[in-house]
């Protein structure tokens, strides 16, 4: 019966996103009071009925009701608690209830942070994210429901969870990720509003602005995490692998990044309005893209859902309606967004614009490496698949003027700075950095590359610009007295800086051993000594398998004992491995158990990686950076607003 | 008033996107997992296999020329060439002027040879590739995997998978018959 209630929560859910869509956008239009207000209810109780779906959902998953076809498919009675969970958004169903409830969590944010707002804009943006809401609620309610149930014959036990998936990082890494790609139906909505509503209001930025850094941090943080899973996970030491459902999320993140960027233009100077509005359409786009491209079958992933054609039509009707209706707005109402003021070559302005020209371009590249594939195939020119290579060669040079220029735009006022006055202090610096590059890898006595000695200048450059921003040289380095949304700006571009760091020193240093060994047995890998201890069977709730015991010792002195394990599903009839890891902050030892060889020898790979979690940490300074922006006094100020329209 | 290039400009983002949205729907009826054999339209490598059961006459290329031949890759440890089996076994009614060959990949002529006993044999003659050379010379990547191969050696058709009766009668049968006629 539970999972009935949740079917009809939904049902309820959308005839109140239907009114939503429908009567406050009139209300908004007619200055109708009553009718704007009703968003503010009608989001509320789609909040709670999403709930409850999610609720009925998550109560089948836990009392193991294999009637459900979702739960049987995805669960087991012996599939550890938690897991089973989080095994809600272990698939395509569940994970599209999870992205309109979180989307309906948005919609509740709104409803709650918007006492300065006039309320026709709120009515609007509520509209908006209603319509969108609605599609995927007949999505759920026509083919993708996760309430389906397998009668008569039920059946005694589930398939289980992908054993992939049996990790912690699915309990954090699909709700973070997925707060971030819908989050950007905020702005989105923001923007499209803006452009029913016939003018764009100056404050139209400083709104957007706060909800667009949240849903970026959010989204930061996801890929984050399923970076460091990955890693953790797949038992080959690396962290990105352009796969198209990577790409899918580091599309809208390269759009959003440029939005920040392009929205504090707006605010400050109103100008780059057209571009700003469009971006902000983009955005959640590529996010809505890569929600069909992950479930449409059309592209190969190893992340990608099962595919189904009708559902991929779906979707594909639903992009046209979204993105087309959108563009179409746009291109109706666009003539208004006009922009007066004007700016030097050496100011703020171009910078940021140099910024966006710069994202954007690296978004493209990604979008049509990722597209490619498809692109060769429908126009019948054959097969084939695009991988690192290109995604390297054609996103790295992109990113080496962003990261000069990243540095250096703080110091630029808006309007115009005059070169000379900064010339001094940018050939000083220069003259820092290149002297630093040579000399610390002598004074640490490490070998470095020219490609490795380029990175670090272009990663001190940053670093060492951004410190700036932040101390001053007087009286020892000194916080300066800056406003939140600077600390902001610092935090983010310092772990831009680490985490480039992170990537060089781990790709130049990084060493990785295939070796076979038998109990007794040891290897080096540096300064570091593997020995093989035991291989003994071991059992858990729903896997067997084999543990080994490796003893790590460093210059002779004992470190750690690790266990790196291969595991045997016996339901979902399939194998992972699990590497044993030792993180430290200035490396990663890392032991993946492979097969059985002859004479009682096992094949293991070991790795040693230098600065790996850096890459994570930078992502961390950068969510930080985000955070603390929006702290900024000015987003809490409330400020009182005639009635606009 | 609006200018012509501004009106443009307006309406470009959208035209992109129909334009990526038409691709985006025609590609959703191609299968991306389908990768057409390289080795298609051209002859089958050379190679010398020893037969199952063993006898001291090698089997060559030679052995492809002259009548058209279909090729079928299997195991003995594939679940799938299992399935497919029976299908093979049916098809020999069909075939007046082609030969069935099997390819035994990856696998042990002891455990082949008491399959067949078990299930039956439908090749003419069976290849032995113990190590997968020949396989890998093919361009198999799985098994179980068909091809056909004309009276000249060339290979002009590659199934990845098993054959169901269906496959058989709509989909290989006509292209033998293609080639024999």
């Amino acid at each position: 019966m539970t999972p009935e209630l949740g079917h009809f929560a939904l049902f309820l859910a959308i005839s109140l996103a239907l009114v939503q869509a429908i009567l406050p956008l009139r209300g908004a239009a007619i200055d109708n009071w009553a009718y704007m207000r009703l968003a503010r209810y009608t989001t509320w109780g789609q909040f709670i009925f999403t709930g409850i779906a999610m609720i009925t959902l998550a109560h089948a998953f836990l009392v193991n009701d294999f009637s459900v076809l979702y739960v049987a498919e995805n669960s087991n009675s012996h599939l550890p608690l938690v897991y089973r969970f989080c095994a809600i958004w272990g698939a395509h169903e569940g994970s599209l209830l999870l992205w309109v409830f979180i989307l309906t969590g948005w919609m509740t944010a709104i409803t709650l942070f918007s006492r300065s707002l006039p309320e026709a804009i709120v009515a609007r943006v509520l509209a908006v994210l209603a319509v969108i809401a609605i599609g995927f609620y007949l999505f759920l309610l026509t083919t993708s429901s996760p309430f389906d149930r397998i009668l008569p014959n039920i059946p005694a036990d589930g398939a289980d969870l992908n054993p992939i998936l049996q990790d912690p990082g699915l309990a954090l890494h699909p709700p973070i990720l997925y707060m971030g790609y819908v989050g950007f139906a905020v702005p989105f909505a923001f923007a499209i509003a803006a452009l029913l509503s016939g003018h764009l209001n100056p404050l139209w930025a400083r709104w957007s602005r706060p909800w667009t850094t949240i849903a970026w941090c959010f989204l930061t943080l996801g890929i984050v995490l399923g970076s460091a899973w990955a890693y953790r996970e797949l038992g080959w030491g690396g962290w990105w692998f352009w796969d198209p459902v990577e790409n899918a999320s580091f599309l809208p993140w390269l759009a959003g990044t440029a939005l920040i960027h392009s929205l504090a233009v707006t605010e400050k100077r109103q100008i780059f309005k057209a571009w700003t509005v469009l971006l902000a359409v983009c955005a959640f786009s590529l996010s809505l893209l890569g929600t069909f491209l992950v479930r449409s079958g059309i592209l190969v992933s190893v992340h990608s859902f099962a595919a189904d054609p009708q559902r991929g039509l779906f979707m594909l009707g639903f992009l046209l309606f979204v993105i087309g209706g959108s563009l179409a707005i746009y291109a109706w109402r666009g003539r208004m967004l006009t922009s007066e003021n004007e700016f030097s070559l050496w100011s703020r302005e171009s910078f940021l614009f140099l910024n966006n020209v710069l994202l954007f371009v690296a978004m493209l590249t990604v979008l049509l490496g990722t597209l490619y594939p498809l692109i060769v195939d429908v126009l019948n020119l054959g097969k084939i698949s695009v991988g690192p290579p290109y995604f390297n060669i054609m996103f790295m040079p992109l990113m080496a003027p962003l990261f000069i220029l990243m540095a250096i735009a703080p110091l630029f006022q808006w309007r115009e700075t005059p070169l000379k006055h900064l010339r001094t202090k940018l050939l000083s610096y220069l003259g820092i950095v290149i002297s630093l590059a040579t000399f610390l890898p002598l004074i640490l006595s490490i070998k470095i590359t020219l490609w490795f000695f380029v990175g670090l200048c272009f990663v001190l450059w940053v670093l060492l610009f951004t410190l700036h921003h932040g101390l001053t040289w007087k009286k020892w380095l000194k916080p300066r007295r800056l406003l939140l949304s600077q600390w902001g700006m610092i935090s983010a571009h310092l772990g831009i800086g680490i985490t480039a760091l992170g990537i060089i020193c781990s790709i130049a240093y990084s060493q990785q051993k295939d070796v076979s060994m038998a109990p007794g047995d040891s290897v080096s890998l540096g300064h570091y000594l593997f020995q093989l201890r035991t291989v003994n069977p071991i059992q858990g709730p729903n896997y067997q398998g084999m543990q080994a015991a490796i003893a790590v010792s460093y210059q002779g002195n004992p470190l750690k004992v690790l266990f790196p394990e291969q595991r045997f599903f016996p339901v979902a009839n399939a194998a992972t491995a699990k590497a044993a890891i030792t993180a430290g902050i200035f490396r990663d030892l890392y032991v993946a158990l492979g097969s059985p060889l002859a004479n009682g020898a096992w094949s293991f790979r070991i790795y040693y990686k230098p600065f790996i979690r850096w890459i994570w940490a930078g992502g961390i300074m950068m969510v930080l950076g985000g955070l603390l922006a929006v702290g900024d006094r000015r987003y809490r100020r409330k400020e009182v607003h005639e009635r606009l329209a | 008033m609006i200018t012509t290039r501004r009106f443009l400009n307006l309406l470009l983002p959208l035209a992109i996107f129909l334009t990526i949205l038409i691709f985006l729907w025609i590609g959703l009826y191609r299968n991306p997992r389908i990768i057409p054999s390289p080795l298609l339209n051209k002859p089958i490598p050379e190679f010398q296999a020893k037969t199952i059961p063993e006898t001291t006459r090698l089997l060559t290329n030679q052995d492809f020329i002259g009548k058209v031949t279909i090729l079928n890759v299997f195991a003995t440890w594939c679940a799938a060439c299992q399935a497919e089996h029976s299908v093979w076994i049916e098809s020999r009614h069909d075939l007046k002027n082609a030969q069935i060959i099997g390819l035994s990949y990856k696998d042990s002529s002891f455990k082949v040879m008491n399959w067949l006993k078990q299930y039956g044999n439908p090749y003419d003659q069976i290849m032995d590739d113990p190590q997968g050379q020949i396989g890998i010379n093919l361009g198999v990547y799985g098994t179980p995997e068909t091809f056909i191969i004309d009276r000249q050696g060339i290979i002009r058709y590659k199934f990845i998978g098993a054959v169901s009766s269906a496959d058989w009668e709509k989909t290989l049968l006509p292209e033998v018959q293609k080639y024999a006629a």
